[in-house]
């Protein structure tokens, strides 16, 4: 019997020990930060070596009233709104792509990969170059099929379209990688059988692929939709948030107001409304659509 | 390797001078890279030299990044309580420093009669972004004004005399025309004049505004006059140069890649810099000329760039250490020596009086224009909360150049705002 306690303990004792650096790890470097930064929001920032005032939710007030922050808030949605389905799309039209037979499918899916592997700040500068206004290769395009040259950046109605051009680009590439491991574990018969039913293409993307891999989908919409909340490479490389916040988002703004500002308490509270988002909107895509999706 | 190699030296110095290694002084420089070139090297040559004069004293030199990441690593190490001794940063960034309690005023520190010398070395323009409350701050080391570079070749092409930059509003308006070239379907190949509205707007626009006879700010950083009737009446004159008269391209134009425009012949004019003559020099493959900012009211450009401050300590001799580091940085000589590399002014009057400065200006006139243009140079624009009340008033411009509003309402705004972070200091003082 007590032999029998013993092994249970030691089982319990060893679970702990093998999930222990997991737990470390998360512990100090999200779970502890993610609290104190709760708790520093409810501070206001002290000038020198003076101690934090306590001053309740008044950053919180302040940010109600603060005409940038829901400036940023509202380009992030649309950054996000736009963004998402894009890249989503865009990821599973070339994943079923160079899922086919086609002539040069290493060479395709290596293109369509390699934005992946640059790191940000350079593909935006790769991007800083299309976008120069009058000798850019989007101008020049431009200006051979007869358009007026556009200052892409420097417009406050181009900017933000201009940066979720580059995100798409660089992510689309990404998931395809999750789509094309998916569209793989699709059993072949599901297709035997469909072509012996004369199924239609679309109805064949419609019954079989699209319901197969909507796990992948679940996964990528997830991952995108929070990648869309954490830009700012780009945005620090291509705009610094200009012209007039028209590309200020979030998470550099709480960036400018940490570190160009010095304001770490009223930094605090804006994390905490980006990370009560941003939980809020893995929350809702796992309880709402998990049941929609069909895992076998 | 190289600092292994280095601490060695160091070592072995010590030993043979008989001084033990434990009694050397350390002190932790920070500095930051803003213009091309192999500045590293130069830095680490300095500090090698000051060695040599000070074998007591060993210096860390720390590379940190841009302007803006230098102040946010001094400022996070303060914070950890793990302070550079000396750094340069960004004059603007005074009052910050003094807010945070970061730094000395190096008045305090030094105070032989020599010090009162060379703290009164340095030209005036500069040391307006060195003072406040009665204090100096910071000791000028890399620092700039504005100024136009203008393509001679285009001048000629266009009628114009080659040897001539506009020397008013007017005439850069005028010239602008002259010079913007549009093909049959309205296109434009090369525009007027370029003056760049990105990132940091607000200090191209406080020379239209030196011109036209506003100042800014006030000395202790605590008021601004952001919608004064002659501020409006600037950057009316800024957005009409591409809303009206045409002469510049429309919409915000790019701090970095102005000077690849004027290369490429897409502008006639630039405004930049002093610190991009030697970038300018090397790339331009047409003749080219460096002239004073033109006048409305005044001539006049604000000074930019970076000053040395000293860094709060407990320990005396790291100060100490640290003031001499500054006094060695900013001697005629290496003053000279650091212009002549960089483009920088060189911060004051006898560094222009050494050999090696009179030989290089005598070879490269346009490098003096910036030093005459300081006569008419103002502090540039620096408050408390700095960062913060200079983005009210580039978020104004940027929305005035790109026609979002007009310019009365946006600056009141940006002044409204300004005032609304900076009334705690008033009362402060």
């Amino acid at each position: 019997m007590a032999a029998q306690n013993n092994n249970r303990l030691n089982i319990h004792v060893q679970g702990w020990l093998l999930a222990l650096p997991a737990v470390v790890l998360l512990a100090a470097f999200t779970y502890i930060p993610a609290i104190k930064t709760v708790f520093d929001s409810l501070f206001a920032t002290p000038l020198g070596t003076k101690p934090a005032p306590f001053v309740g939710l008044a950053q919180y007030r302040t940010l109600s009233a603060d005409p940038i922050f829901w400036r940023a808030l509202h380009n992030n949605l649309v950054f996000a709104l736009i963004t998402v389905p894009l890249a989503v799309g865009c990821a599973l039209g070339m994943a079923l792509w160079v899922n086919g037979k086609v002539r040069g499918r290493a060479a395709l899916r290596l293109a369509f990969f390699t934005p992946t592997i640059l790191p940000m700040v350079a593909a935006a500068n790769i991007w800083l170059f299309f976008y120069t206004q009058d000798y850019g290769l989007l101008n020049k395009i431009g200006r051979a099929l007869g358009f007026a040259s556009v200052n892409w950046l420097g417009d406050p109605a181009t900017a933000l379209p201009a940066l979720m051009a580059v995100t798409v680009w660089k992510e689309a590439g990404f998931f395809m990688i999750f789509y094309l491991a998916a569209l793989q574990q699709v059993p072949p018969d599901l297709y035997e059988a469909a072509r012996m039913e004369n199924a239609g293409r679309w109805q064949v993307f419609r019954r079989i692929t699209w319901p197969l891999v909507m796990p992948t989908t679940l996964f990528v919409g997830i991952n995108a939709l929070i990648n869309a909340f954490r830009v700012v490479d780009q945005v620090i490389a291509m705009t610094g948030g200009g012209p007039d916040n028209a590309t200020t988002l979030l998470l550099f703004y709480i960036y400018q107001v940490a570190f160009s500002f010095w304001d770490l308490g009223y930094a605090a509270a804006l994390s905490v409304v980006l990370l009560t988002a941003l939980a809020a909107v893995a929350l809702a895509q796992f309880f709402l659509l998990d049941r929609k999706i069909h895992y076998r | 390797m190289n600092k292994l190699a280095r601490i060695a030296a160091a070592t072995a110095a010590a030993v043979t001078l008989g001084v033990s290694a434990a009694q050397a002084t350390e002190i932790t420089f920070y500095y930051p890279i803003a213009v091309g070139g192999p500045i590293t090297k130069i830095v680490d040559g300095y500090v090698e030299a000051f060695q040599k004069k000070h074998p007591d004293i060993t210096v860390k030199p720390v590379y940190t990044g841009s302007y803006q990441d230098s102040i946010v690593k001094a400022m996070t190490a303060a914070k950890a309580g793990n302070a550079p001794d000396v750094a340069v940063l960004l004059s603007t960034d005074m009052f910050t420093l003094i807010d945070n309690e970061l730094i000395e005023p190096i008045d305090k520190l030094a105070t032989a009669d020599a010090d009162k010398n060379w703290i009164k070395a340095f030209y005036p323009a500069f040391m307006e972004n060195s003072q406040a409350q009665g204090h100096t701050w910071g000791i000028p080391f890399q620092r700039s004004t504005i100024v136009q570079y203008w393509n001679k070749d285009a001048f000629k092409a266009a009628g114009l005399d080659p040897d001539k930059a506009p020397k008013t509003w007017d005439e850069m308006v005028a010239f602008g025309k002259k010079l913007t070239k549009k093909d049959g379907s309205g296109h434009v190949s090369q525009w007027g004049v370029e003056i760049p509205s990105s990132g940091f707007p607000y200090w191209l626009f406080q020379a239209l505004t030196t011109q036209n006879g506003a100042i800014l700010a006030n000395q202790d950083g605590t008021k601004v006059a952001y919608n004064d009737p002659k501020v409006v009446e600037a950057a009316q004159f800024f957005a009409d140069l591409s809303m009206k008269d045409e002469v510049m391209p429309k919409g915000i134009i790019d701090w970095g890649t102005t000077p690849k425009d004027f290369f490429e012949g897409k502008t006639a004019i630039m405004w930049t810099t002093t610190g991009n003559l030697t970038n300018v020099r090397k790339n331009a493959k047409f003749a080219f000329g460096v002239g004073a900012m033109p006048s409305k009211m005044r001539g006049g450009s604000p000074t930019g760039g970076g000053n040395i401050y000293i860094f709060k300590t407990a320990d005396k001799a790291k100060q100490a250490a640290a003031v001499e580091l500054a006094r060695f940085l900013t001697t005629p000589e290496l003053a000279a020596d650091w212009g002549i590399a960089t483009g920088y002014v060189a911060t004051r009057a006898d560094a222009w009086e050494t050999p090696a400065m009179k030989k290089y200006a005598e070879e490269f006139p346009p490098a003096i224009v910036a030093r005459d243009q300081l006569k008419e140079a103002v502090a540039e624009l620096s408050t408390h909360d700095n960062q913060r009340v200079t983005k009210a008033l580039n978020d104004a411009l940027q929305a005035i150049l790109t026609g979002a509003k007009q310019a009365k309402p946006a600056l009141d705004q940006a002044q409204a705002e300004a005032t609304r972070l900076l009334i705690g200091y008033q009362k402060q003082n």
